[in-house]
């Protein structure tokens, strides 16, 4: 077999894989390994597919994805922290025809911002929840999340986490599952391909479920935080699926309005 | 055309102008004495009438963020609240001021610290006019002294909040808020529409045609060189606010020997001090303030030249009093009065402190 030129394997024809149009040039300021890119990679390729760049806006957080509105090549607004929800909620209530949906991690939805979070998906605010949860504070250094797992270091709970001290990890998603405004609920990853299939699946069907009016879809994606976790970004991946993902299960929580896990 | 007069309270006054000002949303959060507010808003349901969007939040400071996602889309969004209320929206209001959006907030003061009174006060002055959030930065901050001027400083404070792209507070306390009086009703104006806004506020966060970059709403600059010129800006911004929207009124100063210095009810009071003091031939006049934010400081500083002092009266411990003395700069005593907590001076006590700290002192 004669060897294959780089000059060759870029050509047109050869093209498999090409960033969304929805996405900016600019470079990301996630640490190589850390699954945001991909969540916002995802974001971005089901805007362009569903043809809704000039209709859509987004509300960053505080946290790690804060420039997110660097990366988006649409309209974007920067929350205060935890109140993206609230945010939100008034985008898609003077402009009803919009898509709207914001992008937060755990401290932010499920710590400083839970009231937001809860009374927003309560009252059933038409809008699109992408919920990013890695178990620590990535931006300002590693500290304690609300979705900590018990005894997982942090620089806060350097010993472990010990919830006889420091009271347990908050399941937020599974809470925002019982309420009556929310539609749709669904805990994924994107650390493999098929998870990362199967992500951007149930960010599309968030997207579709405002088209229709339907109420809150709430996307929790569990994902790895390789510099917080002081983990390469595999061995990080394989703590995640050995450590995470049996405290937060995988799967679809409540699909149209109704729960569907056990 | 004959005139709409109606009688209402101040809370009232301030609903019926949002509805009428073409407003697009009002985000609020119950807290005596402003509640009427809302409750008015709900009575009217200007939703199924103008389109204009009325929305109870969990919180204050839910509220104010709430009024940040619709500035941000270029529309005309207030919130209400008073004091305790107002010390939780202040995350939301540096953040607003920090991202220059335009929006209009009515404080109904009531008396503090902590959750204090709920009968008027004046004591938030600094919290209105010095920044109130964390952050360099100002509002331009009215003082209705009337239930007509509740109603028209909606519309003046929204027009100013679009000219500056920055917050306005309408600073109004317990008395104004709850009080009854006559006030003429301007008339129903359109909202604006979509391609209205678009004009107005190119800047807006309302989805991106093809025909422009991303509009982005934030207050972050992580380049200290150029959060600095951000800054910059913000004063340059603010030295204009100070040149062109100083307002006051003058009342009986062309012959006044002693000035009292009052904003709001206090001004009111004052109104009948002047006169209770004129009938003893004591030639007393009045710098009613409007605009606290600019601060009217030079006719004070040009009426110091005039006069033998100045009564700063307030409902407060003394805090205005601090900007006359800087506007007088020294050159006559300025002196400061107030009830606290709740109570309001009587016309005769405002009489006796100019008698004693003034005149006598």
């Amino acid at each position: 077999m004669s060897e294959i030129e780089l000059k060759d394997i870029i050509k047109k024809e050869n093209l498999v894989y090409e960033r969304s149009k929805v996405m900016t040039d600019n470079v990301l300021s996630f640490c190589p390994g850390c699954g945001h890119g991909t969540a916002h990679r995802l974001v971005a390729e089901v805007i362009e597919e569903m043809d809704i760049q000039s209709e859509t806006i987004g509300v960053s957080p505080v946290g790690c994805s804060v420039l997110m509105y660097n990366f988006m090549d649409i309209d974007m607004q920067q929350a205060a922290h935890g109140r993206a929800p609230a945010v939100a909620t008034a985008i898609k209530r003077v402009m009803p025809e919009k898509f709207v949906f914001t992008y937060q991690g755990d401290g932010d939805l499920a710590a400083i911002g839970t009231a937001e979070t809860i009374h927003a998906c309560n009252r059933g605010e038409n809008i699109t929840i992408i919920f990013i949860n890695n178990g620590i504070y990535g931006m300002t250094g590693g500290q304690m999340a609300p979705t900590t797992l018990p005894g997982m270091p942090a620089s806060t709970c350097p010993f472990g986490r010990d919830v006889e001290i420091m009271g347990n990890p908050l399941k937020i998603t599974e809470l925002i599952s019982q309420l009556a405004g929310v539609y749709y609920v669904t805990r994924q990853s994107v650390h493999t391909p098929r998870n990362v299939r199967s992500a951007k699946k149930a960010i599309k069907k968030a997207f579709e479920n405002q088209k229709l009016n339907r109420g809150v879809s709430f996307i929790e994606i569990v994902s790895n935080c390789n510099s917080g976790w002081k983990l390469s970004p595999v061995a990080a991946n394989k703590w995640m699926e050995e450590n995470m993902f049996p405290f937060y299960p995988l799967g679809d929580i409540k699909v149209d309005g109704e729960i569907v896990s056990k | 055309m004959e005139k709409e007069l109606r009688l209402m309270k101040g809370n009232e006054a301030i609903a019926e102008a949002a509805i009428r000002s073409g407003a697009d949303a009002y985000f609020g959060y119950p807290i005596t004495p402003q509640s009427e507010v809302i409750e008015y808003l709900m009575l009217q349901k200007p939703y199924e009438t103008t389109g204009m969007v009325v929305l109870q939040a969990e919180s204050e400071v839910a509220a104010i963020n709430m009024v940040y996602g619709a500035a941000a889309c270029g529309r005309m969004a207030m919130t209400s609240s008073s004091s305790p209320g107002i010390s939780l929206k202040q995350e939301g209001i540096s953040y607003i001021a920090g991202a220059e959006l335009p929006c209009l907030i009515l404080n109904v003061v009531r008396g503090g610290p902590g959750l204090g009174t709920i009968q008027p006060s004046q004591s938030d002055y600094f919290q209105s006019t010095k920044g109130g959030g964390h952050g360099d930065y100002r509002l331009i901050v009215l003082a209705p002294a009337s239930v007509q001027e509740m109603f028209d400083f909606v519309e003046l404070g929204f027009d100013l909040a679009f000219k500056y792209r920055n917050p306005v507070m309408i600073q109004s306390d317990g008395i104004i808020g709850q009080m009854m009086e006559k006030v003429e009703l301007g008339p129903q104006k359109p909202r604006r529409k979509p391609e209205d806004i678009a004009k107005q506020c190119p800047w807006a966060t309302t989805g991106k045609p093809v025909t422009r970059g991303h509009n982005i709403i934030t207050s972050l600059d992580l380049v200290a060189a150029n959060q600095e010129k951000f800054n910059l800006k913000l004063i340059e911004k603010y030295k204009t606010i100070r040149e062109k929207e100083v307002r006051y009124e003058l009342i009986n100063c062309d012959d006044a020997e002693y000035i009292l210095v009052a904003y709001g009810s206090s001004a009111r009071l004052c109104m009948k001090a002047m006169d209770l003091l004129r009938a003893k031939g004591i030639k007393v006049g009045i710098v009613r303030l409007i605009t606290l934010f600019p601060f009217p400081s030079k006719i004070l500083n040009e009426l110091a030249g005039k006069v033998k002092g100045f009564l700063a009266v307030e409902m407060s411990a003394g805090q205005m009093v601090e900007d006359v003395e800087l506007a007088v700069k020294c050159k006559a005593p300025v002196e400061h009065f107030g009830r606290l907590g709740g109570m309001i001076p009587s016309p005769e006590e405002i009489v006796e402190a100019l008698e004693q700290k003034i005149i006598g002192g």
